[in-house]
């Protein structure tokens, strides 16, 4: 089986967070990682080679930085990657994104097409259903198991409330993973040292033909006002127990 | 300005936030029309449209869509969309809205603005507003060229109780489906082992996430928790790393919950987490990070680093019970 795992590098989840001057984007952070989520959709990739055999193909749209997480992925044991270089996808929206990785993927012909629900940035968990529109392929979201089945998967969807299913679907699809679904491996030293002959094919938007034509567009970047009115309790630790104590005693009323 | 809401059922009855997605229909300019999709049994469920302050409404009825499909669903709202061409289409940012709605939207070359907060509409159109990075900030997103616009709304970003009643003629739409179109084989939805604990009972909740940093660490929540009296319970990443057990699990995947008081420790306060505590009478949040967004939900904020704060408020807590 053929997979490609389409990740993305976020800023790391503890940045302290700056909006820059202009107010429409964020300060360079001091340090990126992969998005959590496609950490997952890579590890499921890797452990259905495992099972079925095959090769895993890590897909990357980002800056030249980016090229750290791929080669993170490479260490882990993707085959090899491709890293469509940019350092302004924020001119495209979420189809204009998804066009650039289907341009991509449409030269693999996989058969399984594995990313994250949602980015730890954007957040608004699409890529991988549009991708599969653009490829003309089935899909299913927010997965918790991945079965081969036949010609065909078995997966597990994440409904609400505690809820489940199963759904059979046909291949080649897209599937986006639920974080949690397995357990994360670490790089190895020797995994460290073989991804450095890896091969990581590198494409442009422009190279693959991906006009920018945004049917909406980010316009402004700010931080949340306060809705509700939060006391916030000050001092040294051992004061800030004491006026909280103090107040779930006599405000709450639960002490 | 006409606007479309496409309103979701659920195993038989109304998604709840179904009508948060209409409220927020209402209160844009223009004709608001509804939509709801489904099996046989849709066109009952859609009686209860008639009540509504609605210029139109279709109870959208194939065999084919008894069972909910991406492919089935698409395609019948695509058919309705490209026949009645609204300008904007609205719906509630439910787990299945986002299996399909990214791609019904690609389906007619537009682009969804998911899990929106706030519309609002100035002389150039439409604009969006959505929290980034897990709600540490947020976005106005501006739609742009000609419609129908795409967006769906986050759980209580509107009040259900909101919805303006008034008189709906409902119109059957029969999509053009055929076998052939669907791709999936859905079976029925379960639900796992039968859960031990019962956190929505709890009138205090001690909550547990990523600040804990390591699973050693519970320790000190826990011991939190017993000095108080209160349950245990934990954001989705503690118990996807099998630190604590699924069924402690507060959220959109895990249990909704109201105590009178909510202790939220370490949490950062995405709003996967949100939905499942903001109903909780009294909110106490403890974080490092001033700026995490879970003060903006909070009545008592201590910014401080737990390691030291928790076992600090514990012992003071133990002290005073004797």
């Amino acid at each position: 089986m053929k997979i490609l795992a389409a990740i993305k590098q976020v800023p790391a989840r503890d940045s302290q967070l700056r909006v820059n001057d202009s107010g429409t984007w964020i300060e360079e952070p001091d340090t990126s990682e992969i998005n959590e989520p496609d950490a997952y959709a890579l590890e499921e990739a890797l452990q259905l080679r495992e099972k079925a055999g095959g090769e895993v193909v890590a897909l990357c749209a980002g800056p030249e930085s980016a090229s750290q997480t791929i080669r993170e992925a490479l260490a882990k044991g993707a085959d090899r990657a491709i890293h469509i270089e940019d350092d302004d996808l924020g001119r495209f929206d979420s189809l204009g994104i998804a066009r650039i990785l289907a341009a991509a993927a449409a030269t693999e012909q996989p058969d399984l097409i594995l990313t994250g629900l949602q980015s730890d940035d954007l957040g608004f968990g699409q890529t991988g259903v549009i991708l599969a529109e653009l490829l003309g392929m089935a899909h299913a979201t927010i997965i918790m198991k991945v079965e081969p089945r036949g010609t065909g998967i078995r997966v597990k969807r994440e409904l609400e409330d505690g809820w489940f299913q199963n759904t059979d679907l046909p291949l080649p699809a897209v599937l986006t993973i639920q974080s949690g679904i397995n357990k994360l491996r670490y790089a190895t030293l020797m995994g460290i040292k073989k991804a450095k002959l890896k091969e990581v094919r590198k494409l442009t938007a422009s190279g693959l033909g991906v006009a920018v034509e945004p049917s909406v567009r980010l316009e402004r970047v700010f931080m949340p006002q306060r809705t509700k009115q939060t006391r916030m309790i000050e001092g040294s630790v051992r004061d800030q127990a004491a006026a909280l104590v103090e107040a779930l005693r006599h405000e709450v009323r639960v002490l | 300005m006409s606007t479309l809401v496409i309103l979701e059922q659920i195993y038989g009855g109304w998604h709840r936030m179904s009508w948060e997605a209409l409220a927020a229909a209402q209160q844009m300019d223009g004709p608001v029309w509804a939509a709801v999709a489904g099996g046989a049994n849709v066109n009952t469920l859609a009686a209860d449209l008639a009540g509504k302050r609605l210029d139109r409404a279709w109870a959208v009825s194939h065999q084919l869509l008894t069972a909910y499909t991406a492919d089935g669903y698409i395609a019948a709202l695509a058919e309705l969309i490209r026949r009645e061409q609204p300008d904007l289409v609205l719906l509630p940012h439910t787990y299945q809205v986002r299996d399909f709605a990214p791609k019904l939207a690609a389906r007619l070359g537009r682009t969804l603005v998911s899990d929106v907060v706030r519309i609002r509409r100035d002389d150039q159109g439409l604009v969006f507003t959505r929290q980034l990075f897990q709600g540490k900030l947020n976005a106005d997103y501006r739609a742009v060229g000609p419609g129908p616009h795409f967006a769906s709304i986050q759980a209580g970003a509107c009040r259900a109780d909101q919805v303006q009643a008034g008189t709906a003629a409902v119109e059957a739409f029969t999509p053009e489906l055929d076998a052939s179109m669907i791709r999936a084989a859905p079976q029925d939805p379960f639900r796992e082992a039968q859960r031990a604990v019962d956190l929505t009972a709890a009138e205090l909740i001690v909550s547990v996430g990523r600040g804990i940093k390591e699973q050693e660490n519970i320790a000190l929540v826990q011991d939190l928790a017993e000095a108080l009296g209160a349950e245990l319970a934990a954001s989705r990443p503690i118990c996807d790393a099998g630190w604590l057990p699924m069924e402690r699990q507060v959220g959109s995947s895990g249990q909704t919950v109201s105590p009178k008081v909510y202790f939220a420790v370490g949490i950062s306060g995405a709003i996967q987490h949100l939905v499942g505590m903001k109903g909780s009478k009294c909110v106490v949040a403890i974080n490092k990070d001033p700026n995490a967004p879970i003060f903006e939900i909070a009545d008592y904020g201590v910014a401080a680093d737990l390691f030291e704060f928790v076992p600090e408020l514990t012992e003071q807590i133990r002290k005073l019970r004797g």
